[in-house]
């Protein structure tokens, strides 16, 4: 039932009361310091309805992630964006809040890309909902992909309906020796033709890569790009952020690039997802000469994990993004109590 | 709210005359789009060049209180760029320009008045190609594709234009720039790009729009399959996606749309078959005959009573040519006809169909279906004379029905060809007044005149409790003018 979380929130916004939406915390680091009385979404868990032929999954906000993908793995399925748990509690409605997808991303979609549908309580405690469990809906605005990232702060996402596929039969991870520059071009390069990469990575030398698909694709594709072998638990280790790059006290920054951008040659130590789109950057650097970088080269650079955060976690939006955000704000939770500054600092 | 007289005066202050039309003869053409039924002669047609010039545009009718509605080829389906009769309508036809295209890093930008097919002819040179293909594509503009979030035969495995687009550009209603996406795989805040996409030009005009560019596959074959029973060839679709195959295309026709096309096209389809699926298998060479060959199988198991694998590409575009051209074939089968776009859970298939040919026996006309049987998207064509004006009122009734079967059975009222003036009664039936309201809200975040296209795809609540009391009372529906086209 969201009666409770429908309550709570109505007298939130009557009393003005911050709400911090939380589900099992394991996401706590991410965005702006959350603030506000915590309520815990765990008590709404279970998967509503799963159809593997449909290929959609409905769930309550408080399902574990992991319970949600054993129950796909069952059915030989998965969610392709492979979402980053970054911890054992993580639920599917801080996945969707949070809007954070995998090494898959580049190849399959993001969060975004398999939302389908959303049960949201607004900032008014009422239940909406949108999309729904189908492939394709136009029916009215959407809003079930706006919410995908928005941090709680549009509203309590009570259920959420993902898109689903088949796990591809056949998987292969490979390693070879690169720079930079040449692992980039060779991304781009690999992206261009009709090969069946589902991840890759570069550091230190080092350009990873994996195949999905068919067998017979997959073979003839190793057998062309050619390479060591490399173990496929190497995308666990970066998705969950458990490599030993991601260890150490320096800030860490997410930057969202194009994929063929030209390397930044930003002080630090540098790990490259999603064939270029992605750069985590180790460093010490002033976050004014990370944004700038990135903002130069085409994208927006995120202080992702920092013990200060003063700068400001997220790109700051230009003035006419930054006066939608607001009014969308508004519509959604009159009030301005739920996750309030997670995202922004105004709102 | 600006006169005719001032609005065109105050547009060719920055506008060449040629820019402006007013006369009925030149605004004409402009009176409908691919909804026919519904025509209305705009106050002023607006056919900018520049970036500028929109700019400009919006700004003024904003100063003024004047509507704006944006248009792109004209070939949407939902009456989504119906002119106001008291505004501007803007044509993006214009915007004509390849922008650029970016073979490494896979992206084109274009101007929204490009054509869909046209992007995949500028790729082609580099291997690449944009994947969403609606039927319309070699007529229809990217621009549009954006507005309505526009899918086609293969977005099961490739996605619709939301999945395809990085960024767009363009300017609000008070005529401020705005950038949204980019070609980076994400932004800063809110998913405002996803939320623009589809949101049927109500919320931004856009002048510029950034797409992803996928390769080529090296190699794509199409299996027709003929079944004696529709729900067979439903179930086959389950137990293909069960087998763990998401094929490039999955389409069902059934036989009176079948023969409809047969006559005209000559797609050399099985005309004794109640239901036939094109299943298509793309990748490289090895996987797709390895695919076919699983896709065989299954298809086999479920009951196919016959399958033909295309030899060549040009076999495989003729079984293609069949399933695209079903609109323009049931066109000449008759007079008029009306085509419904809902989409379900494809469980529900056989349901949904055995309510329709009730519902042909209730009203007397007959309704073949063309189905995107993938991703559970139903265009169901009622066939009717508008001449007769029985035959139109009982296909409303029959289409209404059907909607809301649709949304009965867990699914939605439009799965790609958007809302627009059209089905906004049946946004009742899909969404309650809390719902509804909410729309109006992100609406209003970006418009709060309501200047930018109104009156389209989110219905007022007092319309919904008039369509609610007249569809209680079983009576006609608020709208006489019939959509046929």
């Amino acid at each position: 039932m969201t009666e409770p979380f429908q309550e709570r929130i109505r007298e939130a916004a009557a009393s003005r009361t911050p709400l911090r939406l939380r589900g099992g915390g394991s996401k706590d680091f991410y965005g702006n310091a959350p603030r506000g009385e915590i309520l815990d979404t765990r008590g709404y868990a279970g998967i509503v309805s799963y159809e593997p032929t449909e290929l959609v999954v409905t769930a309550r906000c408080g399902t574990p992630l992991t319970e949600l993908e054993a129950a796909l793995a069952e059915n030989d399925q998965f969610l392709p964006f492979e979402p980053p748990h970054f911890g054992a509690g993580a639920t599917i409605g801080g996945c969707v809040a949070a809007g954070l997808s995998g090494p898959r991303r580049a190849a399959a979609g993001a969060v975004r890309d398999f939302v389908l549908g959303t049960k949201l309580i607004d900032g008014r405690g009422r239940v909406l909902q949108f999309g729904g469990a189908v492939m394709k809906n136009v029916a009215g605005y959407d809003v079930s992909r706006l919410l995908a990232g928005s941090l709680g702060t549009l509203g309590l996402i009570a259920e959420a309906s993902l898109k689903v596929l088949p796990r591809l039969p056949s998987e292969r991870s490979l390693r070879l020796e690169a720079n930079e520059g040449e692992a980039l071009a060779t991304m781009n390069r690999w992206a261009g033709q009709p090969l069946p990469v589902s991840a890759s990575a570069w550091h230190e030398g080092r350009l990873f890569l994996r195949l999905s698909g068919a067998e017979p694709a997959v073979h003839a594709a190793a057998q062309r790009i050619g390479g060591e072998a490399e173990q496929a638990s190497l995308w666990t280790e970066l998705k969950e952020q458990a490599h030993p790059f991601f260890a150490g006290a320096e800030p860490l920054w997410r930057i969202s690039l194009p994929s063929a951008a030209a390397p930044l040659h930003l002080p630090g130590r540098q790990l490259i997802e999603w064939g270029g789109a992605l750069r985590w950057l180790k460093s010490d650097a002033s976050p004014k000469a990370v944004r700038e970088a990135a903002t130069r080269a085409g994208g927006h650079a995120t202080l992702f994990r920092a013990a200060d955060k003063s700068a400001g976690v997220f790109t700051p939006l230009d003035p006419v993004n930054a006066r939608l955000h607001t009014a969308l704000k508004a519509a959604f939770d009159p009030a301005g109590i739920l996750n309030p500054g997670r995202l922004y600092a105004d709102f | 709210m600006g006169s005719r007289l001032s609005v065109v005066s105050a547009l060719r202050g920055f506008l060449p005359a040629r820019a402006v039309l007013h006369e009925e003869e030149d605004t004409r053409p402009y009176e409908c789009d691919g909804l026919t039924a519904y025509r209305q002669l705009p106050m002023v047609v607006a056919l900018p060049e520049t970036e500028e010039q929109v700019r400009r545009i919006l700004q003024t009718c904003h100063a003024m209180g004047v509507p704006v509605v944006p248009r792109g080829a004209g070939t949407g389906l939902s009456g989504g760029a119906l002119p106001p009769g008291d505004g501007v309508l803007l044509s993006m036809a214009k915007f004509m320009r390849a922008v650029r295209v970016d073979p490494v890093a896979r992206v084109a930008v274009v101007q929204p008045g490009v054509r869909n097919a046209a992007i995949s002819e500028l790729a082609a040179p580099h291997g690449l190609y944009y994947a969403p293909d609606p039927s319309s594509q070699i007529a229809c503009s990217i621009g549009g594709n954006v507005a309505e979030n526009s899918g086609g035969v293969h977005c099961l495995k490739y996605g619709l234009t939301v999945h395809n687009v990085l960024g767009v550009r363009g300017f609000t209603i008070e005529g401020e720039a705005i950038v949204l996406g980019g070609e980076a795989l994400d932004t800063p805040g809110y998913d405002l790009l996803a939320l623009c996409i589809g949101s049927e030009g109500m919320l931004v005009v856009v002048t510029e729009v950034t797409v992803k560019l996928l390769p080529k596959p090296q190699s794509a074959r199409v299996i027709m399959a003929s079944f004696d029973d529709v729900e067979k060839a439903g179930d086959a679709v389950a137990k293909i996606i069960a087998a763990g195959i998401i094929p490039a295309g999955l389409e069902m026709m059934d036989k009176p749309a079948t023969r409809a096309v047969e006559q005209f096209v000559g797609a050399g389809y099985d005309l004794e078959a109640a239901a036939i699926l094109l299943c298509e298998s793309d990748g490289s060479a090895e996987e797709v005959e390895d695919e076919v060959a699983r896709m065989k199988a299954v298809l086999e198991g479920a009951g196919a009573t016959r399958m033909t694998v295309s030899s060549d590409d040009a076999e495989r575009l003729r079984f293609w040519s069949g399933r695209k051209a079903a609109f323009p074939a049931v066109g000449r089968i008759s007079p008029d006809y009306y085509c419904m776009d809902g989409t379900i859970p494809r469980k529900r298939l056989g349901e949904v169909l055995n309510f329709i040919a009730a519902l042909e026996k209730k009203y007397g006309l007959r309704c073949p279906n063309v189905f995107h049987a993938g991703d559970g998207n139903l265009h169901p064509l009622i066939l009717f004379d508008a001449n007769d004006a029985g035959q139109l009122d009982r296909t409303e009734r029959f289409a209404a029905e059907v909607l809301e079967k649709c949304v009965a059975v867990g699914g939605t009222i439009t799965g790609e060809h958007g809302v627009g003036v059209e089905k906004i009664n049946q946004m009742c039936v899909q969404f309650r007044p809390d719902e509804l309201e909410l729309f109006r809200a992100v609406k209003h975040a970006f418009d709060p005149a309501g200047l930018l296209n109104p009156g389209k795809a989110v219905p007022t609540l007092a319309r919904c409790a008039e369509y609610g009391r007249m569809h209680v009372h079983g009576g006609k529906l608020p709208h006489a003018d019939l959509p046929r086209f």
